[in-house]
């Protein structure tokens, strides 16, 4: 199979994505159902602008907080005069429409990545990385807004590693549990679900908040995409290919099964 | 010296794509066919949210058919419970009101062998259930309160209902306020059709004299101030065919979520 090594030359071109094409696809369906759930949450959440802690809470009992916009119900108090128009019914078909397919996509992306390694050889630290050292130095580059190294660009540093495997392995699973355990008919088959939450008004408030970091992590994320380089970071999701010139030494996020020890300069047949 | 196997690949992609789309393809078309013979497919399922909402239903009818929704201890029960806002009310409910509820009826027709008309003295005869569990909204709110009354169940098993059933249609008083169950809901033991709430009569405001409570449903799934209910093998014949005044009005039907 020697035959078949790539040269030098066929490193640098769009043979050899900076992320495999199942990443991107997942990644944009990914970005569209979030947003979709975005927008219908929040309209939901108009109907009711009042959180609460515990089983139960409504219009007469008092909330742990409330967002101050007017409602789109007329018995809410909320210190409007008017009442905006209940746009409930679209929101919820959307919004679990979009629940299902990010699901979906999450649960295939996971399997590929468990098959593929993907996570172990993307997303995880390597050794060296796992120290606060090595941390820092990403921190500090960081915070001094240095624009990032050409090497930069083909695989993650410790702080996007740290950030993804949060979003991905705790967040996600957080937002999917916290709302299955607002489904009636899903807590009555597992009603441990909403239990362990500390009750349905619990569990809303806390699908709120983790929506909220979410939305936080979306905004940091396109807050670095745009200092990083916009183009060149859009292009890599959406082609796969980097700037010519700057993927001429080690690996490219494809080489996603590449054992450790051969992670340097060596590109997996 | 690189041999090109560019052609075997792309062949092999090709036959490999097509038969994952072939597979995939008849996977879905026998999975429509299961679904419809073992009633998964809701009446909301046409239109672009119709996938969603078929996975949802699917998927609950699958995991959800004889569980029970949470009870919660008495202590539990909502101090202030809270009624929701309703329409004023039209003038055969005043009458009736005015009369102290005595003649009220429940109408029990369609696809049963004994069509009924039931006043709430009748539907006290038959045996009580009691229940406390925790109205839900779909906008977010909630409340539990201590549920009293006749189970479905045992008024479709009085009239005789038939084995092609497959919806019970139940409509209020008011106006163009009605939803639908399918039977998983309708025999469910804990679907009521409830007159007494935290061990008074039901008040008007929470849906006295009658109310159908599902309790694994959303709360507009349970319709106040009911009269008439109708057992059908379909919902085409009512209204606009998707089962209920809030799916007409652009909500899911199944509210289970």
């Amino acid at each position: 199979m020697l035959s078949d090594v790539p040269d030098a030359a066929s490193l640098r071109n769009s043979e050899h994505p900076r992320h495999a094409v199942f990443v991107r696809v997942t990644h944009w369906i990914t970005a569209i159902c979030f947003f979709a759930l975005l927008i219908s949450g929040a309209e939901i959440v108009i109907s009711h602008p009042r959180f609460y802690w515990g089983e139960t809470g409504n219009d007469l009992t008092p909330p742990l907080f409330k967002i101050p916009i007017p409602a789109s119900r007329n018995l809410v108090p909320t210190g409007y005069g008017y009442v905006l128009p209940d746009q409930n019914g679209w929101s919820r078909y959307l919004h679990f429409q979009a629940a299902w397919a990010a699901v979906l996509t999450g649960l295939l992306y996971a399997i590929w990545g468990l098959w593929t390694g993907h996570f172990r050889s993307n997303l995880f630290p390597a050794p060296a990385e796992r120290t606060w050292r090595s941390a820092w130095g990403v921190m500090s580059k960081h915070i001094r807004l240095k624009r990032p190294d050409p090497a930069d660009a083909l695989s993650y540093n410790v702080l996007q590693r740290a950030a993804y495997l949060m979003v991905i392995f705790v967040l996600f699973p957080l937002v999917i549990w916290t709302g299955l355990a607002l489904s009636p008919g899903f807590n009555s088959a597992v009603p441990a679900g909403v239990n362990l939450l500390g009750g349905r008004q619990s569990a809303r408030t806390l699908h709120f908040f983790i929506s909220a970091f979410l939305l936080l992590f979306l905004i940091v994320h396109v807050a670095m995409i745009v200092l990083a380089g916009f183009t060149s970071r859009m292009r890599a999701m959406i082609t796969g290919t980097t700037i010519a010139g700057t993927a001429t030494t080690g690996p490219t996020m494809t080489s996603i099964a590449t054992a450790p020890q051969q992670r340097v300069g060596e590109e997996r047949i | 010296m690189r041999r090109a196997p560019t052609n075997k690949v792309s062949r092999r992609k090709f036959v490999t794509a097509g038969l994952a789309a072939t597979a995939g393809v008849s996977g879905l078309a026998a999975a429509a066919a299961l679904a419809k013979r073992y009633g998964l497919i809701p009446p909301d399922s046409g239109g672009i949210y119709g996938p969603g909402e078929t996975l949802t239903y699917a998927a609950q009818r699958l995991l959800t058919r004889h569980s029970l929704a949470r009870e919660f201890p008495r202590s539990m029960i909502s101090k202030v419970p809270f009624a929701n806002e309703i329409a004023p009310l039209n003038d055969p409910f005043k009458r009736f009101q005015a009369g102290g509820f005595r003649d009220w009826r429940l109408s029990v027709g369609g696809m049963v062998a004994q069509p009924a008309s039931l006043s709430l003295s009748d539907l006290r005869s038959f045996p009580v259930r009691s229940q406390i569990t925790e109205v839900v909204c779909e906008e977010g709110w909630s409340y539990v309160a201590q549920w009293i009354g006749t189970p479905l169940h045992e008024i479709l098993n009085a009239s005789g209902i038939l084995p092609q059933a497959r919806y019970i249609v139940y409509f209020s008083i008011e106006p163009d306020w009605w939803e639908s169950i399918d039977m998983a809901d309708a025999v469910h033991p804990q679907t009521l059709l409830t007159y007494a709430m935290n061990d008074g009569d039901l008040p008007v405001g929470f849906g006295g004299p009658l109310r159908l409570r599902v309790p694994r449903q959303l709360g507009y799934k349970s319709v106040k101030f009911i009269t008439r209910l109708t057992v059908t093998d379909s919902l085409k014949g009512f209204g606009k065919g998707l089962g209920g005044a809030n799916p007409e009005g652009g909500y899911a039907w199944y509210a289970g979520i």
